[in-house]
């Protein structure tokens, strides 16, 4: 064993401290502080780190989350135990290097030439053989020379025998190299250790504590933190983020740390001239640049440059990263559109992550602008590829053919299109609950046959956003669906539409027919249109689910479905005269009775039943926007990088060295042949750091070379 | 032999010297090599970057040293150029002349290629197994297994070669080497390990340990055709911008080396416990072939939360098979014991794959680190991925260690490497599967 694997052995000091040198320079000790980094690693990917403490409450429970805090299991790998841990693995391999570091120093410089011939005996790599005609000094320096050949470093060393002759020793160690290995690759470790430690946030917190710094944790304009949060540029070592809008400078980044943050201010600004995102037509983003200029605070002097993803910029020691993007307060301008009956329209204008006051008389709610989207790139393709497939049929070949060939191809074709812009918003109620919307500002073509605006909410940010569908009219605007809503609000003219639609298709000759008719159409659209109800204690408001309740509480079950059949076409042909009448309102020609404003009238009606549901007054329809990006960088100073990256290459280079360089030494003794003049006895023994085949093979190799020994099993 | 005197003693060398071993077929090898990579470098070398020129230059003494290493990869590498230089001449530019083209529909269009990679790999697990039951046809059955795996990992990197220029075909800004996401990993995955185990049988000179270690080839390409028939991941996918770089053709082989070899050293310590425990009778002995089986059967539990999907029997059949396998190895447990090779070589293979695993594997990690700080802004951010790759190379670090410094084999060590086979999969599948990170290419 060349390598102790015990702790360093003091014979100074109390028998306390000698006991403590001795484990921390173990190996058992490293061993067991690896496998504490191992578990602790694992509980960090498994519990999200760096949560607000309400999403642990949420989770866990108040307990637990507790117990998480306190263990600080939220942000294990900048815990303090967790570092403490790392810088015991530093000390504990530093003290493992130092202790072998003579021991190897001394084996590298020996050959080990002394060695008594008995004690050759006892290895278990040894040969003996006779070599006839050469003496032990010829056999020496031949094999000697051999050896020094093939890489190995060999000494020769005469020794005087009992008869006045003399016997001949070749010591030889080759692979040094393996020992070199174990050096570097230890040294690596505690490199790789440091420079991470340094890198880490240590030197920040270190700050907080001894330099008078403090956590910022409130909110507002970056310009009116107080210095006391603000660090230094000098500072050796962080890592922040820092967010520039189009157009404008900042210079101060931001230090995320557990319990609010803190301020890096930089040593020079950074000017987002633009922001470019690129798109494959897959709507996959390709390209995130950021064209800047670098303003430096001291001599003023201007850098231009480009950062983009994987290629970052480097100024005065800080690496400046592209991190993500946001928007840097694009203004829009929404027109609000009428869900409810008692809302009217208007307009306003803010900009993305303001906030504005919309009232609608009693009812006050806040519309916080959020996203603005301007590319919105959708999957149209039908899932199960191609609507007359039978989904039923194993179609193996198709499955098969589908396959083969090149890999461009898939078995679910995608139509990917680009359904443009996007407003994403907020309206929250008086009790502070939101509701989050999406509406797209053209209308898309879905597969319904006619284009729709899309019209998305959501309760929760988990939650998908599900659509209304508001059909574009003839001029391509809401305008037609807003006016049709607003005509069936109106008690007069839903009593004109039904008196046209009498008029159209009852039968002269027979009165009471159409009196009934009449009834019945008034009925169903008042019950659409929601000012009667369906019921007493009806749950519905108006459109096709008032009518469904209104059906369940009046008719038997089993007249249901003809029943139900007959209103809906008396009613659609009612809706359609309100259409036209709103339409006749707005000084617009009527729809002719054709299958492109049935379509139109299908969805108009689908899209007033649901609208029910919307649970706001308003929709707000993206009229114009002036899009401003930001860029957000990632900033660092890490000075400790490189003497990681150093730290990696002789890992590298010595875990090669320690798998691939086997440590060998090799004997042998030649004495004068006993019964022969002029022949001489050899005896070869190997010695080896570690066992495996490849030494066998190389013995059986050195015996042939050097002592013309045969095996059997010899290649 | 007999002659001893000095003028034989000097010109004898101890180790013949490397280059006086090449023969011809070694340096018209190295003429290809030179010529092919040059003309590549000099027609292509307007569209790549320095750094990618500084690997394609670098790749040229590497595979002339990979042939010169063993041979075979040296014929490997000329059929693999040869069949894929085919398939992108029968291209002629039109990726639509996959579907027409008698030889690229059915043969070197990546697809096709890839497909008959996953049917030979499956033979070839066959045949090995065949023999261990063929009697005095054993070592024909099991020659005709090594073959035919050879033939896939000809095709496996066929269809690789293909595949990439397939990428280039669809668009100047797509193409990209095939590492870039999960499908096109595992084929590198399967090939690798293949590769791996193809040498250490001739070095070793037996073949039975290919039953072994085909069978989580086979494992990976179960699942490579079910992520291909059901997901419909095979298609071509351009690179998110974080992908875009060529630390890309370092970083991912080196990984696949380290995650392959991981794999193959838990199927041979696999069979070295099956070695050890051929006439054990009690049936809580024989707990790995058990643990085998409950774990493979459990696989598909990993993916019950697609099992509504189509595909979901897929994986009942799946289990089906890993449950007839394991009960197959329970019973003819005696007669696999008896093939196979004596418990040290199994030891010294285990340990050689381990060895080269982990000494890539850390290449791979600092690799990634160095990537890391130039697409992520740090060369470690303690992403999932980042940290399952350290309890990785933990794990086995502490596996050398114990080897090397404190003597471990036999038992203990097979189980410890069969264990490092659940961590390695863990962090290979499991973090995509189970956590969120930066490392998101692979999702599931």
């Amino acid at each position: 064993m060349s390598v102790s694997t015990h702790g360093l052995r003091v014979h100074r000091g109390p028998h306390a401290w000698r006991v403590a040198v001795e484990l921390f320079s173990s190996m058992r000790f490293a061993i067991a502080l690896l496998t504490v980094i191992c578990i602790a690693s694992i509980i960090g990917t498994v519990l999200k780190q760096g949560e607000p403490g309400a999403n642990y409450v949420n989770q866990f429970g108040p307990f637990w989350s507790q117990v998480f805090r306190a263990a600080q299991l939220d942000s294990v790998y900048s815990a303090w135990w967790f570092l403490l841990i790392l810088l015991f693995l530093v000390v504990s391999t530093s003290l493992c290097i130092w202790r072998n570091t003579p021991h190897i120093v001394r084996e590298l410089r020996t050959v080990k030439e002394d060695i008594r011939v008995n004690s050759l005996r006892a290895f278990s790599q040894r040969a003996e053989t006779t070599l006839q005609g050469e003496a032990p000094e010829a056999a020496a320096r031949r094999i000697g020379q051999l050896l020094a050949g093939g890489g190995w470093k060999v000494k020769l060393q005469q020794r005087e025998l009992a008869e006045g002759a003399a016997g001949w020793m070749v010591a030889a160690r080759a692979g040094g190299a393996h020992k070199l290995g174990y050096l570097a690759a230890h040294s690596a470790i505690v490199l790789v250790c440091l420079g991470g430690l340094f890198d880490g946030d240590l030197v920040v917190r270190a700050q907080t504590w001894l330099n008078g710094k403090s956590v910022y944790q409130g909110g507002g304009l970056i310009a009116d933190v107080p210095p006391q949060h603000r660090l230094s540029p000098a500072n050796p070592t962080f890592r922040g983020n820092i967010l520039v809008p189009e157009g404008q400078q900042a210079s101060v980044a931001i230090l995320n740390q557990s319990d609010g943050v803190l301020l890096q201010e930089l040593p020079f600004s950074i000017e987002l001239k633009k922001f470019i995102v690129d798109y494959y037509s897959t709507g996959m983003p390709k390209l995130f640049a950021s064209e800047v200029v670098l303003h430096d605070r001291e001599t003023g002097e201007q850098v231009p440059a480009r950062i983009e993803v994987n290629h970052p910029a480097s100024y005065k020691g800080v690496e400046i990263y592209q991190s993500s993007f946001d928007d840097g307060g694009s203004s829009v301008k929404l027109k609000a559109v009428p869900m409810g009956a008692a809302a009217k329209p208007f307009e306003i204008e803010g900009t993305i992550g303001s906030s504005a006051r919309i009232t609608n008389g009693s009812d006050a709610l806040t519309l916080e602008f959020t996203a603005l989207r301007v590319i919105n790139v959708e999957n149209f393709g039908s899932p199960q590829g191609g609507s007359a497939v039978d989904v039923r049929k194993v179609d193996l070949r198709q499955q098969l053919e589908s396959r083969l060939g090149a890999a461009h191809k898939s078995g679910q074709e995608k139509e990917l299109r680009n359904i443009g812009p996007s407003i994403g918003y907020k309206l929250r109620d008086a009790a502070g609950q939101a509701r989050e919307f999406q509406n797209y500002m053209v209308p898309v073509d879905t597969g319904d046959g006619v284009p729709v605006y899309l019209l998305g909410v959501r309760e929760r940010p988990e939650e998908p956003f599900r659509y209304l569908r508001v059909p574009a009219d003839d001029q391509g605007s809401m305008d037609g669906f807003i006016r049709m809503r607003a005509a069936l609000a109106d008690g007069a003219l839903r009593g004109k539409a039904v008196d046209q639609y009498i008029a159209r298709v009852a039968d002269s000759k027979r009165p009471e027919l159409a009196e009934q008719l009449r009834v019945s159409a008034t009925r169903a659209l008042a019950l659409f249109a929601g000012s009667e109800r369906a019921r007493a204690d009806a749950t519905s408001q108006g459109g096709w689910q008032a009518i469904a309740e209104f059906m369940e509480a009046n008719v038997p079950e089993g007249e249901r479905e003809r029943a139900g059949s007959v209103l809906v076409r008396i009613l659609n042909d009612v809706l359609f005269e309100v259409l036209n009448l709103s339409r006749q309102q707005a000084g617009l020609a009527p729809l002719p009775a054709d299958e492109k404003s049935q379509t139109f009238l299908t969805q108009a009606v689908l899209a007033i039943s649901d609208a029910y549901f919307y649970p706001a007054p308003v929709a707000m329809m993206l009229e114009d926007f002036k899009q401003v990006q930001a860029s957000v960088f990632q900033v660092a100073r890490a000075p400790g990088k490189n003497i990681v990256y150093l730290g990696c290459l002789l890992l590298i280079i010595g875990i090669f060295a320690m798998l691939y360089v086997r440590e060998r030494r090799l004997w042998v003794w030649l004495a004068p042949a006993a019964a022969q003049p002029g022949a001489s006895s050899a005896t070869m023994a190997m010695s080896v750091n570690r066992k495996n085949l490849d030494n066998d093979r190389e013995f059986e190799q050195l015996e042939r070379k050097l002592l013309a020994i045969h095996k059997e099993s010899a290649p | 032999m007999t002659t001893t005197t000095s003028t034989t003693t000097t010109t004898l060398t101890l180790n013949e010297s490397w280059l006086s071993r090449r023969n011809a077929f070694d340096w018209v090898f190295a003429l290809l090599v030179l010529a092919g990579g040059l003309f590549a470098f000099v027609r292509y070398a307007h569209a790549m970057d320095v750094y990618e020129k500084v690997i394609l230059l670098g790749t040229m003494p590497a595979a002339i040293w990979l042939g010169w290493f063993w041979r075979p990869l040296a014929v490997l590498g000329l059929v693999v150029a040869g069949a894929s230089l085919l398939g992108i001449a029968s291209y002629q530019g039109d990726l639509g002349r996959a579907d027409t083209v008698f030889w690229l529909k059915y043969f070197l269009s990546s697809q096709s290629a890839i497909l008959w990679m996953s049917v030979l790999f499956f033979m070839s697990t066959v045949f090995y197994w065949l023999g261990f039951f063929g009697g005095s046809q054993s070592d024909a059955l099991e020659a005709l297994g090594s073959r035919i795996a050879w033939t896939a990992v000809a095709l496996a990197l066929t269809g690789t070669m293909v595949r990439w220029y397939e990428s280039h075909l669809l668009g100047p800004d797509i193409g990209h080497i095939p590492v870039s996401n999960l499908y096109e990993v595992f084929v590198l995955f399967c090939w690798i390990t293949t590769l791996f185990y193809l040498y250490y049988e001739s070095r070793y000179g037996t073949r039975t340990l290919g039953a072994f270690v085909m069978l989580v080839v086979s494992a990976a390409v179960g699942f490579l055709l079910w992520y291909t028939l059901v997901r419909d991941a095979h298609q071509i996918q351009p690179l998110v911008p974080a992908l875009q770089s060529w630390w890309m053709k370092l970083h991912v082989p080196a990984n696949f080396i380290g995650y392959g070899t991981f794999a193959l050293s838990a199927m041979v310590a696999f069979a070295y416990l099956i070695k050890q425990q051929a006439g054990e009778t009690r049936w809580y002995r024989l707990t790995p072939i058990w643990l085998l089986g409950v774990a493979l059967c459990f696989v598909p539990v990993a993916f019950r939360q697609r099992a509504q999907e189509a595909g979901g029997s897929y994986w009942v059949v799946y289990a089906a098979i890993s449950a007839l396998i394991a009960a197959g190895i329970l019973l003819g447990r005696k007669r696999i014991a008896a093939r196979l090779p004596a418990p040290q070589v199994l030891d010294d293979v285990m340990y050689k794959a381990i060895a080269v695993g982990f000494a890539f594997f850390t290449i791979a990690t600092v690799l990634g680190a160095l990537w890391a700080a130039d697409a992520w802004g740090g060369y470690w951010s303690w992403d999932p991925k980042e940290t399952w790759a350290l309890i990785v190379w933990l794990n086995y670090a502490a596996w050398l260690h114990m080897r090397l410094v404190k003597g471990l084999r036999g038992t203990v060590a097979a189980w410890w490497a069969l264990a490092g086979l659940a961590v390695t999969t863990f962090a290979f599948l499991g973090v995509n599967m189970f956590l969120s990170g930066l490392h998101s290419y692979g999702t599931l």
